[in-house]
């Protein structure tokens, strides 16, 4: 199978995360559309490496593994405290740094 | 012997430095410092003279190199001095002079506890008009140019306690800043011109030079003599100048610093003889000027006002016979000689009238003082008799050489330049005779001042009447002297150069107009104010006599036209400033302001809006790069 097609479904997946975090309100669902994103990144990183016949892109593949999971760490601990103190998920509502 | 002339500025300068620096200790001699200086001067000035005369007539020029001032490449300002027959001249008149009215001013500022301070002014002017008539080139001439400047303003503004001195002494300096522009300018133009300030390459190479050029540098020349010698269009210092004590007046302002820009002319007569226009401008002002002071002093009341009138006119006599070229010269310094002689006697005359009067100016409260104040009275009388050309007496012989001169200039302008010298004579003698009978004749006029006081009119002391004697007699013989067998002419024609006009009428004829002008104007004066009584306060007068009061309306015109176009000039500039330059400095703000406020709108707090620009910026980065891939 040609890997052309594995960058079109990478761009795609790219797209619809992209759309997802500039539509979406809720803090959770943009969280995982920018998690969408990475990944998109992560397919088109991996098949790369494939098309070039070397390991650098599946090298970066898992250092955007251990980002995504730290940004998860801190991205989670915000959401829950702005649902804490806001009673509300939605982005919109946070535009304002005091309450 | 040429070591002398470094002496002759030195000593006055050594007496400046001592007065004005000595303090109170030098009080009870300071004055008689002052005097031995300037007379220490004029004994130097006495022997240089007769070591000239020693000499034949072509080498009659003695030069001492100082030192070298400004030395830059082509660009050479020696302090060097030169003395010939034209600065001989001038020197015998300032030390001689200067000499007599420093021993006038023992006696007349007796009462003054700044009188020592005056006797270093006094000194610090004779060595600046000194410097002024002994310089080499032009730039040390306005070394001591602006010296005279500088010693006429103290001097004016010396009781600078009462506000009129103090303002007329501002005056005086701006009125003189004005002239001393056209100096600079002048010779900066000459420095462009030829490559030099020296007065023998300058005039010297006066052929090399283009007519358009001479004429600029003439104007400029012209310019500078009407502000130091007051005449039309910067007069309007000189009356006001008369704020200062009575022996500045003699001094200074009548017989040497006002005389300065004639010598400037006849100076730099080679520059006027190649540029006629020019020359044409100097007669011109010459002319106005002579009858726009004898006017002013028909009018005033004030003795000294109006003996400073009559100098502005006597000075515009020597201005108009500069003007006249080679023919003239000889004739422009003669009468300022013979000027320096009676009008100084006039002023000290005056300041003595004064002495007796409780400082009293006003004419109309004199009256019948010729009894009280003979000495005053006969040596102010021969210097009367001198300045309105009675025969034989000095005037006569140098204002007649004038007015000849004027009509031997040819043509239309010598018929006009001649009348209107001749129409002077009649004025001189009008308002002369006018100061004559309001002062010593009449009945008495005198009122007690302000504090009961009545005046008790008395001779001067003889500290203060022999100089009074002494220029008396130079006013009686002098002009004989200098006329015998050309003697005055023969002596200054290797310097300035003279030729013989032809004039349309013959000397006799002209003689004659003169003599019978005078006795018109001395005759109308007796009709109005020695037969009639004097009234105590002026009558109202015609337009032309209240004109003239008002010094016809000198300063109203400045003030019309200088003083508001000045303040109409600043408004217009501060309304550009306020418009076109605060508007480009505040607009450029604003500008920015309003851009800054709409660029705030974008920092909204809203995240996804920020993820728009992100992705935007990112999408046009990513075009960008294929773009210019693509190409």
């Amino acid at each position: 199978m040609n890997p052309v097609n594995y960058l079109y479904l990478a761009a795609l997946l790219f797209t619809i995360g992209a759309t997802g975090v500039l539509i979406r309100r809720n803090a959770i669902v943009v969280f995982m559309c920018i998690e969408l994103m990475l990944n998109a990144c992560n397919l088109a990183f991996v098949v790369f490496s494939r098309m070039h016949g070397n390991l650098d892109g599946q090298i970066i593949a898992f250092f955007t593994m251990v980002v995504a999971a730290a940004e998860v760490v801190v991205g989670l601990a915000i959401i829950v405290s702005l649902f804490r103190t806001r009673h509300s998920a939605s982005v919109d509502d946070a535009s304002l740094m005091k309450l | 012997m040429e070591n002398l002339i470094a002496l002759l500025i030195a000593a006055p300068l050594l007496g400046a430095a001592l007065l004005l620096t000595g303090g109170r200790r030098l009080d009870s001699v300071g004055h008689w410092i002052g005097t031995l200086l300037s007379a220490t001067s004029f004994v130097f000035g006495v022997i240089l003279f007769a070591d000239l005369l020693g000499k034949d007539a072509e080498h009659r020029t003695l030069t001492q190199h100082l030192y070298t001032w400004v030395p830059v490449e082509s660009f050479q300002a020696d302090v060097t001095f030169r003395l010939d027959q034209l600065s001989m001249t001038f020197v015998l008149l300032i030390t001689g002079v200067g000499s007599l009215i420093h021993l006038y001013s023992v006696g007349y500022m007796e009462h003054d506890e700044r009188r020592r301070r005056f006797f270093g002014y006094l000194n610090l002017f004779l060595a600046a008009m000194l410097l002024l008539v002994l310089a080499d080139n032009y730039l040390l001439l306005y070394v001591g140019w602006e010296g005279v400047g500088l010693a006429s303003y103290l001097l004016i503004g010396f009781w600078q306690h009462k506000p009129s001195a103090a303002t007329a002494a501002k005056k005086a300096f701006l009125v003189n800043r004005v002239g001393d522009m056209g100096l600079s300018i002048a010779i900066m133009l000459m420095f462009t011109t030829f490559g030099t300030f020296a007065f023998g390459p300058v005039l010297g190479s006066v052929g090399d030079a283009s007519e358009g050029k001479l004429t600029a540098i003439g104007l400029m020349l012209l310019l500078a003599a009407c502000g130091k010698s007051a005449q039309v269009p910067l007069q309007s210092w000189l009356g006001d100048a008369m704020e200062g004590p009575t022996p500045v007046s003699a001094l200074i302002h009548a017989a040497t610093m006002v005389t300065a820009g004639v010598y400037l002319i006849v100076r730099s007569g080679a520059i006027f003889n190649a540029a006629p226009d020019a020359q044409l401008v100097v007669t011109v002002v010459g002319a106005v000027t002579l009858l726009f002071g004898a006017i002013v002093g028909c009018a005033k009341d004030d003795i000294k006002k109006a003996l400073a009138g009559s100098t502005m006119s006597q000075i515009g006599y020597m201005i108009l016979a500069a003007g006249l070229g080679p023919i003239g010269y000889v004739f422009a310094i003669m009468h300022l000689v013979t000027h320096g002689f009676f009008k100084a006697g006039l002023f000290l005359g005056a300041g003595s009238v004064m002495h007796g009067m409780n400082d009293e100016v006003d004419m109309r409260k004199y009256g019948g003082l010729r009894t009280y104040m003979p000495i005053t009275f006969v040596t102010f009388g021969l210097g009367y008799l001198a300045i309105i050309g009675f025969p034989f007496l000095s005037g006569f012989y140098s204002k007649d050489a004038i007015i000849e001169a004027a009509f031997a200039k040819g043509g239309t302008q010598g018929w006009i330049l001649g009348g209107v010298a001749l129409l002077g004579a009649a004025i001189t003698a009008f308002y002369m005779t006018r100061v004559m009978l309001m002062t010593f004749f009449g009945e008495k006029r005198w009122q007690p001042d302000e504090n009961g006081n009545e005046p008790h009119p008395h001779e001067s002391p003889s500290v203060m009447t022999i100089p009074m004697i002494v220029l008396a007699v130079g006013s009686v013989g002098a002009g004989f002297f200098f006329h015998l067998g050309d003697r005055f002419l023969n002596w200054l024609e290797p310097v300035t150069g003279h030729e013989e006009g032809n004039s349309p009428v013959g000397a006799g004829a002209i003689t004659a107009a003169t003599l019978v002008l005078l006795v018109v104007g001395a005759g109308i004066a007796y009709l109005q104010y020695g037969r009639k009584p004097v009234p105590v306060t002026a009558p109202r007068g015609s337009l032309l006599a209240r004109a003239a009061r008002r010094d016809l309306l000198q300063d109203d015109f400045n003030h019309v036209v200088l003083v508001r176009g000045g303040e109409h000039l600043t408004r217009s500039l501060v309304y550009v400033d306020h418009t076109l330059v605060d508007g480009v400095v505040n607009g450029t703000a604003a500008s920015f302001g309003g851009l800054s406020g709409r660029l705030r709108r974008l920092q909204n707090g809203f995240a996804r809006s920020y993820a728009v620009s992100m992705f935007g910026g990112a999408a046009l980065l990513v075009a960008a790069t294929l773009l210019m891939r693509a190409v």
